[in-house]
């Protein structure tokens, strides 16, 4: 990435903007991810 | 578990006691010269270099895949999984002997062993992260020995002291998940004081977590890969209730390992973005780091996903053997391999023959010391005298 960068304050928030972009991404793929896990599992009873 | 398998009947002779033999005995011989001539004569450690592979590897991975004794019994007694109750044992003899063999390393690396209780009881080191280390394993291999010794108490038929220390449990266990939690992340943390010298990649205020995290997965790996061992050698020594339990303990241990790992990759990429080190990934030690994340941490936990999905205990176990390499991959890069990597490369390190000797000595100590102990005391098997209890 050729990003030039003058102010700490630039860098901040270009690497904290793409870090929250990929936290999403994760928050969204994790829960799908589990669910290709366990989807086979036997449903349980619980109520 | 078949009762006629006695040391009398049994061939001294086996493929398995010559190779181990013969390495025992290059192993003492090794011994005899590291600790008579010094570290220069079987090592190509230098002051650029001075932790080998006797810190990154025996030390280093040697604590993170004895992790699954701690995180065997936090599943069953904390969490109250009971149906993984026959894999404590084996995981606590397979942790409390990991750290045996970490200590015995770590004498052939810092020499002098009789100084070895003097950061503990003598000068002690408050402020260094490695005084932390060596006092949490030094606690946790005391709580290791202390809940592996019913197994030998039953064997030696003292009942009183072994149901006392069984009452304790609850509290060793605790003990250990508190050490574990403690030492694995600071093992990590000891690297954050060379942001020059460890690769950028590798390199995270993160380190900590990283290293927790992936010792978790690298003991639930060593767990099941241990159990495959165990299976295809010690099968005999196996009770029922060990080998009824024993899929669903390996399937259970891939599912939560699956997902762990999956995180793990997860924090690794937030790492990678916090510190906007995307343009290393292009370079060929981006390739190498992509290497480790993608065939050794996404690739395993894809595979045991499938596994867990399927119910498909071979492609588990062959999951293990790619999650616990992948784990020794990545200590080997951050201690040896992506450290110093900006050195040229005449000034690089590279194990001699007499260090990776010395470490296949110590790992076949643990080796044969697993299966005596596997063989003589209940560790796949409940004594008979104590069905009814834990």
């Amino acid at each position: 990435m050729d990003t030039v960068f003058y102010t700490l304050q630039d860098f901040m928030t270009h690497s904290k903007g793409i870090t929250y972009l990929v936290m999403a991404g994760i928050l969204i793929a994790l829960p799908l991810f589990w669910c290709f896990i366990t989807d086979r599992d036997e449903k349980k009873r619980t109520y | 578990m078949s009762e006629e398998t006695t040391l009398t009947d049994k061939k001294i002779f086996t493929p398995f006691n010559i190779i181990c033999g013969i390495i025992i005995v290059v192993g003492l011989i090794l011994t005899i010269l590291r600790f008579t001539k010094g570290l220069g004569a079987v090592t190509n450690l230098d002051h650029n270099n001075p932790w080998g592979i006797w810190i990154g590897f025996d030390l280093l991975c040697g604590v993170a895949l004895a992790a699954g004794g701690f995180v065997t019994s936090a599943a069953c007694y904390i969490f109250g999984l009971k149906r993984f109750h026959s894999a404590v044992r084996p995981a606590i003899l397979t942790a409390f002997l990991g750290y045996a063999m970490v200590v015995l390393a770590l004498n052939y690396d810092v020499g002098r062993p009789w100084r070895l209780p003097y950061p503990i009881f003598y000068s002690q080191g408050t402020t260094s992260l490695l005084f932390e280390v060596g006092l949490c394993v030094f606690l946790y291999i005391s709580v290791l020995f202390v809940e592996y010794s019913p197994a030998a108490l039953e064997w030696l038929g003292f009942k009183k002291i072994r149901n006392l220390i069984v009452r304790m449990t609850l509290v060793l266990t605790i003990f250990g998940v508190i050490l574990s939690t403690l030492h694995q992340s600071s093992l990590g943390a000891l690297f954050m004081i060379a942001p020059s010298k460890l690769h950028p990649l590798w390199y995270s205020e993160y380190l900590p977590i990283y290293f927790f995290i992936s010792s978790i997965f690298a003991g639930l790996s060593m767990v099941i890969f241990e159990g495959s061992l165990a299976h295809r050698f010690l099968h005999h020594k196996m009770d029922e209730t060990h080998l009824a339990e024993s899929t669903g303990v390996a399937l259970g241990f891939a599912k939560a390992a699956s997902f762990l790992m999956m995180g793990y990759a997860g924090i690794k990429l937030i790492g990678i973005a916090i510190d906007n080190h995307w343009h290393y990934l292009a370079t060929s030690w981006g390739q190498w780091y992509l290497l480790e994340i993608i065939g050794f941490v996404m690739l395993p936990a894809y595979l045991y996903a499938l596994a867990a999905r399927e119910k498909n205990l071979i492609l588990a176990r062959w999951a293990s053997v790619v999650a616990v390499l992948g784990i020794v991959l990545n200590r080997l890069n951050i201690s040896v391999i992506a450290f110093n990597w900006n050195l040229p490369s005449a000034q690089r390190y590279f194990p001699s023959w007499m260090e990776i000797a010395t470490s296949i000595f110590i790992i076949t100590i643990g080796v044969v010391a697993y299966r005596f102990i596997a063989t003589y005391m209940p560790i796949l098997y409940k004594h008979p005298d104590y069905q009814e209890h834990q």
